[in-house]
C-alpha cells in the first residue's frame, strides 16, 4: 500500500505493515484523548518510524494516491489534541 | 488499502481530499492541475523568499547580540575597575540574557534553514511530478479508448493533485512559522529600542512565575562566576586601589580611551 506522511513524502509500504500502522494510530489518538502528551510523541515517532524504516520512497514519476496519509512529523501535541479529539472531523 | 480505519490518517486524508478538486473531463484536469500546478510554484518560489528573509533578519538579530555581548563585557569590566560592582552585576545580566537569546536564535536560524532546503526539494519534486503526468496524458491517450483513458487520466491527476495539496499544506506551515518567528523578533527589536533589554521576563516564550524565578536563579548565579571570574582578572580582591588596575589588566587597555 501507499503511505504519504504529510509534507515529507509517500512510501510503498508491505500490506503487512497496515494492521501495525492501524494500531498505532488509533493509540496515539487515545493517548492524545487521555492528554498524554509524552505518549502521544513516542506513538507518533514509532508510527512514523515504521513507514520510513520498511517504506520504499515513492519515485518522482508514479502518479499514484496514498492509501493512508499520516500527520505532518511536526504535527504538535496542541495540533493532534484540536484535529482528532472530541467531537473530530469524522466520528467513530 | 488492507483496512484502514485509524482516526489520524483518515482526518488527514479527507483533509488532503478535500484540497483536490477532480475534474471529470481528463482534459479539464490537466488544464486545471496544470494552472494550479504553476500558482502553486508562484507560490512556494514566493514561500521560499519569505523563509530566506525572516532568516536574514534573525542573524541580522545574531549579529547585533554578539556585538552587545562583547560590549556589555567591556561594560562590566570598566565598572568594575571603577568599583561599581553594582554596574557590572548589571552589565554581566544583560550579558547573559544575550547569551540566551542568541542561543534560541541559533535554533530558530537552523529550523528556517531546514525549512527552506525541505520546500525547494517539495518545489523539484511537483515540477517532475507535473511533467510525468503531461507525458503519461498523451501516452494514455495514445493507448486506450476514449473512456478507458479518461479514468486512467484522472487517477494520475489525482496522484499529482494529491503531491500539490502536500506542498501546499508544507507552505501553510513553513509560513505559519516564520510568522510566529517574525513577531517574536519584531517584539524583540521593540524592546531593544524601548530600552527594556534588561527586563529578560517579557521576552521569554510565556514563562510563568515559576519559570521565571528558575530563570532568575540560574542567571545569577552565572552573573556571581562572571564577576568573580572579572574580579580575578583585574586582580581584585577586597577594596583595592582603582590605581593597580592599568598594571594586572592589559585586556582592558581600550578602556582607557572611555570619556571620564
Amino acid at each position: 500500500m501507499i503511505v504519504r506522511i504529510a509534507t515529507e513524502g509517500q512510501f510503498h509500504l508491505p500490506d503487512e505493515d497496515a494492521a501495525r500502522l492501524n494500531e498505532l494510530d488509533n493509540q496515539t489518538v487515545e493517548a492524545v484523548e487521555a492528554g498524554d502528551e509524552d505518549r502521544f510523541a513516542q506513538l507518533f515517532e514509532e508510527m512514523l518510524d515504521l513507514v520510513r524504516r520498511d517504506g520504499r520512497p515513492v519515485g518522482d514519476d508514479e502518479l499514484e494516491e496514498s492509501d493512508v496519509i499520516l500527520p505532518p512529523p511536526d504535527t504538535t501535541f496542541a495540533e493532534a489534541a484540536h484535529e482528532f479529539t472530541g467531537e473530530g472531523l469524522i466520528p467513530d | 488499502m488492507a483496512g484502514m480505519g485509524g482516526r489520524m490518517s483518515v482526518v488527514i486524508k479527507s483533509k488532503i481530499n478535500k484540497l483536490l478538486d477532480k475534474a471529470e473531463d481528463p482534459s479539464e484536469t490537466l488544464e486545471y492541475s496544470y494552472q494550479k500546478q504553476m500558482e502553486l510554484l508562484q507560490n512556494v518560489k514566493k514561500g521560499v523568499a519569505d523563509v530566506v528573509t525572516s532568516k536574514k533578519r534573525l542573524q541580522m538579530q545574531q549579529q547585533k547580540l554578539e556585538q552587545q555581548v562583547v560590549k556589555l563585557d567591556t561594560q562590566a569590566r570598566q565598572a568594575l575597575a571603577q568599583n561599581r560592582e553594582d554596574l557590572a552585576r548589571t552589565a554581566l545580566e544583560r550579558k547573559q540574557f544575550a547569551q540566551t537569546e542568541l542561543q534560541s536564535l541559533d535554533q530558530q536560524v537552523a529550523e528556517l534553514e531546514n525549512q527552506q532546503a525541505q520546500l525547494i526539494d517539495k518545489e523539484q519534486k511537483l515540477r517532475s511530478k507535473l511533467e510525468q503526468f503531461r507525458t503519461k496524458k498523451e501516452v494514455i491517450k495514445a493507448q486506450y479508448s476514449a473512456a478507458e483513458a479518461q479514468v486512467k487520466i484522472s487517477e494520475a491527476a489525482t496522484g499529482v493533485g494529491e503531491e500539490m495539496a502536500d506542498v501546499g499544506l508544507a507552505m501553510q506551515r513553513a509560513q505559519d512559522k516564520t510568522e510566529s518567528m517574525r513577531a517574536r523578533a519584531g517584539a524583540m527589536e521593540e524592546l531593544e529600542a524601548a530600552g527594556a533589554f534588561d527586563d529578560n521576563l517579557q521576552l521569554g516564550s510565556g514563562g510563568d512565575d515559576i519559570d521565571r524565578q528558575l530563570h532568575e536563579l540560574t542567571s545569577q548565579s552565572v552573573v556571581d562566576d562572571d564577576l568573580a571570574k572579572l574580579k580575578a582578572e583585574l586582580g581584585q580582591g577586597s577594596g583595592p586601589e582603582p590605581g593597580q588596575l592599568e598594571a594586572g589588566a592589559p585586556e582592558s587597555a581600550p578602556g582607557e580611551e572611555r570619556p571620564t
